[in-house]
């Protein structure tokens, strides 16, 4: 029973939207009048718009906005935070990179730790395959030594966000991955951060959720209003032509049109 | 050249932009030839583009230069490249035969925005069959599908039921287009990608019940937008009410770029791995695409309106399209491809022939077709034509897509669906028979609201609808450039989806 509940309320984001699209289906198909069917129509639209936000979110993540104004942990380009001057501040850091990673080797207990790192998060991806972490992981190609440093600055971003956010989730896999180091995780993973460079601005920090889904429904809002625009001007005209906008006063009209009062009468009767 | 290496971007880029241009210009006749010159330069790509896929291969865009599976990517191959090719022709010869008929049955004021309008119901038709990332499919559906709703309407100067037509058609397109994002968003949650090749990547192996899902949805969501049989009931209204110049245009080309989107997400993103799709193929599309055939054929007997017994005939031809694909073979592909061409000519044809019985006579009703032949022997006898390539006799575009659909249909073992095949073209012959019958040998009204001037249509008319009725001869004779490149097409796409031929 606790276990259904919990199954339940874990998903609380998924029964909102299919009570929404439930409702905004049944209103565009149960209602006669035009405008309460564009109403429903709406509704329905946004349950889906509510469901791409949710599988973007990330817990813990802020509004993907880019802060450049908490950029820098290093020195030199505190204070200006421009995106050039943190691409500098990356290649200051690039070359002591091996160095600067025996700090993740500790929580993570391996030797190698850039490959530590990388089947920590390989592992982890497969366990949350919605957060597009495969994306990232799949430009890293196999774990080999240089190559993985490398490739890790270029994805250092995107990754050891992704890394922060699944090391943030109370997750029971998580925690295992992390070698069961539960209450420093979060600040050892900081610490990756750091030590790879500055390759995301904020890292350590601030967490984003995924912006693409936002981007996405950005665009379908648009499509969205402009259905609705359309669609109530339909509305507009069907009662300048017709002087109803109830769907079955239409259909009797059109009737009459057709058959004329007694035609009319019988279609009526046989529907 | 930077034009060649830009080729892809062409076919969307001209009418889009230069749409808007003819708002800006005087109604009526300039505005007309505007949005004509912009159709054939839109033909002129979409050709030279055809021409380059066949000769060197997929041509790959990326857009502003950002790579994918990021940036949205422009991916033509064979398939697309000839549903380009058809989609801008239709346009090419729709665009001039429209300016009498539109003359007649829209308002001189409202023609820029209608001639706009039909622009951009272009832009999106070739968007989507350009495009390689699944979210911009949904962006230029939606791009062409609010156009037409505004075109529909458009035709309430003639018959205010177009605008009810357009609001029914306005509600189950935007579920249909609303369930087919659900179903990208699914996949999106199960892959993290939207570019249609990485899609197929990452779906390899993922058989759960997520993806079934979004499977689902989209497959309703497509559905709805090509009028699969029983989501059909928008399109009979919208045809028959809307001017009859956007009827042509639409019943060409609207349908058969949602077919190319099935065929799009069945063989390149899910392909034959997803156990899934096989079953749907099996228990979905093959009854349902035979259901369509003779339902919808067997309702267009008994129509009193051309215009929509032609509508029906249209979600019947459908069900042709849905089954070749149901076999799941490399010649049922080819079959649902040189179908969609071929028919995409004979119900331009047909269309056209009912506009220009609208333009004399006023009326699409069955009655204004009577003695047709003594009044307007030219549209006769291209609806003939183009009717019996409808049914599907030999040296018409008919007879090439039904003989590959019947040797599909034996090749996959299904020798009863080549059974029902021959018998729906027969229920084709009597509703075509029945108004071929009406013209040749009846007399003509002689008094009433159907008499016709002993005049035909104007030639700005009759040679665009001649064209096409040419085209289905000489397509039906020469096979090389419809069937030739489908089966390139198909085998393409068959070999990514990994199926054998």
């Amino acid at each position: 029973m606790e276990h259904w509940i919990e199954f339940i309320a874990a998903r609380y984001n998924y029964w909102i939207v299919i009570v929404l699209m439930m409702t905004g289906l049944y209103v565009v198909f149960a209602r006669g009048n035009l405008v309460k069917k564009i109403v429903g129509l709406n509704l329905f639209q946004t349950s889906v718009f509510i469901f791409y936000i949710t599988i973007g979110k990330i817990a813990g993540g802020t509004a993907p906005i880019y802060c450049a104004g908490e950029l820098d942990h290093g020195g030199d380009a505190a204070g200006h935070g421009g995106p050039a001057d943190s691409d500098h501040g990356q290649n200051d850091n690039l070359h002591d990179a091996p160095g600067v990673s025996d700090a993740p080797a500790q929580p993570i207990g391996e030797s190698n730790p850039v490959e530590g790192l990388h089947s920590k998060i390989e592992n982890i991806s497969e366990d949350l395959a919605a957060n597009d972490l495969k994306a990232g992981l799949n430009d890293l190609g196999p774990a080999d030594g240089s190559e993985a440093v490398a490739s890790l600055h270029d994805d250092a971003g995107k990754i050891v966000n992704d890394t922060l956010v699944n090391l943030q989730k109370p997750d029971a896999a998580t925690f295992d991955l992390a070698g069961g180091a539960a209450p420093g995780t979060v600040d050892h993973a900081a610490d990756v951060a750091n030590a790879l460079g500055d390759a995301g601005p904020c890292l350590g920090e601030v967490i984003y959720t995924n912006p693409l889904p936002h981007v996405l429904i950005l665009t379908a809002i648009v499509v969205g209003v402009a259905t609705t625009a359309v669609g109530l001007a339909l509305a507009v005209r069907i009662r300048e032509a017709y002087g109803s906008i109830e769907e079955d006063e239409l259909v009797a009209l059109d009737n009459v049109a057709e058959f004329g009062e007694a035609g009319a009468a019988a279609a009526g009767g046989a529907a | 050249m930077i034009i060649a290496s830009q080729i892809a971007v062409l076919p969307i880029i001209t009418p889009l932009i230069l749409a808007p241009i003819t708002l800006l210009l005087p109604k009526g006749r300039a505005s007309w030839a505007w949005a004509t010159l912009v159709s054939w330069l839109t033909f002129a790509a979409c050709s030279f583009v055809l021409k380059e896929v066949a000769q060197t291969g997929v041509i790959s865009y990326h857009l502003g230069d950002w790579a994918p599976p990021l940036g949205i990517e422009y991916r033509i191959d064979l398939a697309n490249a000839l549903v380009l090719f058809l989609v801008s022709g239709i346009a090419a010869v729709v665009f001039p035969f429209a300016y009498r008929s539109v003359q007649l049955e829209i308002d001189e004021r409202q023609t820029p925005y209608f001639y706009g309008a039909l622009l951009i119901c272009l832009t999106g038709l070739l968007g989507v069959t350009v495009t390689g990332d699944a979210f911009n499919v949904f962006v230029f559906l939606e791009i062409s599908s609010l156009s037409t709703y505004a075109l529909i309407a458009m035709g309430a100067r003639r018959d205010r039921r177009a605008l009810t037509a357009a609001f029914n058609y306005l509600v189950m397109g935007t579920i249909g287009a609303t369930f087919f994002v659900i179903g990208i968003g699914l996949l999106y949650q199960a892959t993290g990608t939207l570019n249609m090749a990485d899609l197929h990547d990452r779906l390899v192996g993922q058989d759960n019940r997520m993806v079934q899902a979004g499977f689902a949805f989209i497959v309703v969501g497509i559905g709805l937008k090509l009028a699969m049989f029983p989501l059909h009931l928008w399109l009979p209204n919208a045809y028959t009410y809307a001017p009859s110049a956007v009827t042509a245009f639409l019943a060409a080309t609207a349908t058969k770029v949602a077919v190319y989107v099935l065929i799009r997400f069945f063989y390149s993103i899910f392909g034959f791995d997803f156990a899934f799709m096989n079953a749907a193929f099996t228990y979905v599309l093959l009854p349902l695409g035979i259901a369509g055939m003779f339902v919808a054929s067997l309702v267009a007997i008994f129509q009193e309106d051309v215009k929509r017994m032609l509508a029906y005939s249209s979600v019947a031809q459908i069900g042709y399209m849905l089954l070749g694909l149901s076999f799941a073979s490399a010649a049922g592909l080819t079959a649902t491809l040189v179908h969609m061409f071929n028919h995409a000519l004979m119900k331009g044809a047909l269309f056209m022939a009912v506009a220009c019985v609208v333009f004399r006579c006023g009326s699409h009703s069955v009655q204004a077709f009577a003695g047709l032949s003594k009044r307007m022997p030219y549209t006769t006898w291209a609806f003939i034509l183009s009717g019996l390539s409808l049914i599907g006799v030999p040296l018409t575009v008919g007879f090439i897509s039904k003989w590959y659909l019947l040797q599909a249909a034996f090749d996959a073992g299904h020798w009863y669906a080549g059974f029902l095949i021959v018998a729906s073209s027969l229920i084709a012959l009597i509703y075509i028979g029945r108004i071929a019958e009406l013209m040749l040998l009846r007399e003509p009204a002689s008094e009433g609201k159907y008499v016709i001037a002993a005049k035909d249509a104007p030639l700005s008319m009759l040679i665009p609808m001649w064209a096409l009725v040419a085209a289905n001869i000489y397509f039906g004779v020469r096979t090389e450039l419809t069937a030739g490149l489908a089966e390139q097409a198909a085998a393409t796409l068959m070999a990514f989806a990994g199926g054998g031929a």
